[in-house]
């Protein structure tokens, strides 16, 4: 049987960053594509957001980091994601997030990497393209 | 055609919902509340600026906002920073020290010396403010959640090195309410958090009466979505819950409002900016006579840092960055700031260069030394148009502070998260009139080229040995401390938060015996609590 449900996003702060704007902006941005949004607030670790994203069964994991911290985090997510057989989730990532670093995210099982100044509609169209 | 026609002029409406006239006349100025309240500058209500005589006397002082790594690479970087000519340090520290953790915190890894200086005890105080001389230099913090330890500290440090704390100035930022709403460094819950608030400027008001302990920053709120107007009105706002808890508590107004400064943003249209300034300021004063009866002309002076820009600034081609650099010190420069800062060229996508820091400092001092700006107080004083506007924007301003006040308060709202969801549904709006291209940006939604998209872009250099340095000294420094000593503070502390006494004098006991920013903060948690925020999408 085929259950029609909107797509579920969670939208994830890792780390002590505090700066929030980006994620919030996305996160109502995806919410107003159609989307069904959570957003889980400041500072989380890597085992919270896999949780969370067990919790709430989402099809699309995108975390916001802009510290520069990005390669650290999604390295201690990609245990953590086989761990729990989140791979089928789509992981996302956006942010401050140089060039030279993205092929070393896709390495980590980063699907997508939207750097700051990405058009919204390019994210949503992203996942609506690759959420089976 | 007739170039007269009206059909052919578009309506202009500023950030702020205020529409611009393409031609102002004295009858503006008269329609929009009169020229009566412009006054003299260093005069009630201060709208021309604090001082009589303001940059003639004396410029502005410059502050780049610096640190990263350990404490001896940015004790470099701010020698290099006043090698260069700049005037006032504004230290920037690394996110575990921020929210209150040690570098060997599990939660602090891949974060230690990041994004700002990593401390975790006086000691590395000691190291980064080496051959500083601290009363030719004055030294601003940015800290907030973990702002007690880290004023404690600027204390034991300056006077172990025989400096008169009495007699030290400098700042905190010790802003919470605003992390609140932006930025996030929060640990405490709401209420506490105003109380720790309450007990650094108790403390300085009677031990460091020339020490600012708090900067109430509309910047934040502003980067996070606010328009100029909302950014005054929160700002203000909050300054006052400051001000009415540290009254309760028994303080006359005057024993402590003059110490309180503010930290304001500047980007976009010019004379919005300039008008938001000089509105405030008047604002401010009238706050400050009529509501607290401040009798002191120093209580009701609005002090400020006025600068950055950081949501102005493009990741692309950013060497136009600099040009808006200089856009917003000239702004900064007529708004009569007491300070600035600006954001460098490199900073919306890293830590700045050496030479992006350099060149920030120098638009400043092309500005204060080849323009002529120093000569003359307020030059824009008169102007139809900066007047009718700083009229209009005053009003708006108070408008929206009765509209907060209407509700419960600020407090209530941050509580609450109301004023957290306003400012991010203004934040996706932002966006989107960029994206639409309604607010122009060159080099972003306009002007743009293709070779833009293969910029050379140089990162700050990330050392992953930091941590491991920095934890290695914090080791050194536990082992070789007075434990009993450590102990006695920390319970001491622990005592005066669960009674509701001032924590401040057993804050600054405790790093003088080198406990550490983290073990501060946990104590303190243990009495007050973690903040749960409100998540609204």
């Amino acid at each position: 049987m085929v259950v029609d449900r909107k797509i579920r996003v969670l939208v994830a702060k890792p780390g002590l960053d505090g700066h929030d704007v980006g994620a919030k902006v996305v996160a109502r941005s995806l919410k107003e594509a159609g989307f069904d949004v959570t957003y889980t607030g400041l500072r989380k670790s890597p085992e919270e957001i896999v949780r969370r994203a067990q919790d709430l069964d989402v099809d699309v994991i995108g975390l916001s980091l802009l510290s520069g911290s990005h390669l650290s985090f999604c390295r201690r997510l990609r245990a953590l994601r086989k761990e729990h057989g989140l791979r089928d989730v789509l992981l996302l990532v956006g942010g401050v997030i140089p060039e030279k670093d993205r092929q070393a995210l896709k390495d980590l099982g980063v699907d997508g990497i939207f750097p700051a100044g990405t058009p919204l509609d390019c994210v949503a169209e992203f996942i609506r393209t690759n959420v089976s | 055609m007739n170039r007269e026609s009206s059909s052919e002029i578009k309506p202009v409406v500023n950030e702020s919902g205020i529409e611009i006239k393409p031609v102002y006349t004295p009858e503006d100025i008269a329609a929009s509340g009169g020229s009566k309240r412009i006054g003299m500058p260093g005069e009630f209500p201060f709208t021309r600026g604090i001082h009589r005589s303001m940059y003639r006397k004396q410029p502005w002082t410059m502050r780049q906002y610096a640190g990263f790594g350990t404490p001896e690479e940015t004790n470099g970087r701010f020698r290099y920073l006043i090698d260069n000519g700049q005037t006032g340090l504004n230290v920037a520290f690394d996110l575990p020290t921020q929210v209150g953790l040690d570098s060997d915190d599990p939660m602090s890894e891949g974060e230690v010396g990041r994004v700002g200086m990593a401390v975790d005890t006086l000691k590395d105080f000691e190291i980064a403010f080496e051959g500083i001389d601290l009363d030719k230099i004055t030294v601003s913090l940015t800290i907030n959640g973990a702002a007690p330890a880290l004023i404690a500290m600027y204390f034991a440090m300056a006077e172990k090195r025989g400096y008169d704390v009495a007699r030290l100035r400098g700042t905190a930022q010790n802003d919470i309410l605003k992390e609140f709403i932006g930025r996030g460094t929060w640990v405490f819950p709401v209420e506490p958090s105003i109380k720790l608030v309450g007990d650094t400027i108790l403390y300085c008001a009677e031990n460091a009466p020339l020490y600012s302990p708090v900067s109430v920053c509309g910047y934040h709120i502003r980067e996070s979505g606010a328009n100029p107007v909302e950014e005054m009105a929160y700002a203000f706002c909050i300054a006052k819950a400051y001000i009415d808890h540290v009254l309760a508590r028994g303080m006359a107004i005057d024993d402590f409002a003059s110490r309180l400064s503010f930290n304001f943003d500047i980007f976009g249209n010019l004379f919005e900016q300039v008008a938001k300034f000089r509105a405030a300021r008047r604002l401010w004063a009238t706050i400050l006579k009529e509501k607290y009866h401040a009798a002191d002309p120093r209580s009701m002076w609005m002090r400020m840092i006025a600068g950055g820009g950081g949501a102005g600034l493009t990741v692309e081609q950013p060497q136009n960055n600099i040009v808006r650099g200089a856009y917003y010190a000239l702004v900064s420069a007529l708004s009569g700031t007491q300070t600035m800062a600006l954001c460098c060229y490199d900073e919306a996508y890293t830590i700045p260069s050496e030479a992006a820091a350099r060149i920030s400092l120098r638009t400043m001092q092309i500005l204060m030394e080849e323009t002529g700006l120093c000569d003359t107080v307020d030059p824009l004083a008169g102007s139809y148009y900066v007047e009718t506007l700083t009229n209009q924007m005053e009003e708006r301003i108070r408008a929206v502070m009765a509209e907060v006040d209407a509700q419960g308060g600020i407090v209530k709202a941050i509580i609450e998260g109301r004023i957290q969801d306003a400012v991010s549904r203004q934040a996706l709006d932002r966006v989107r009139k960029l994206e639409r291209g309604e607010t122009r940006r060159v080099g972003m939604n306009c002007y743009r080229t293709e070779e833009d998209e293969e910029r050379p872009i140089e990162f700050h250099p990330f050392k992953e040995e930091v941590a491991a340095e920095q934890i290695a000294r914090l080791d050194r420094t536990r082992a070789e401390r007075d434990h009993d000593a450590v102990r006695r503070a920390l319970d001491r502390m622990h005592a005066d938060a669960d009674k509701e006494r001032n924590v401040m004098p057993a804050v600054v006991e405790a790093v003088k015996q080198y406990a550490s920013v983290g073990e501060l903060t946990k104590c303190l948690v243990e009495v007050y609590g973690r903040y749960q925020e409100p998540v609204y999408l």
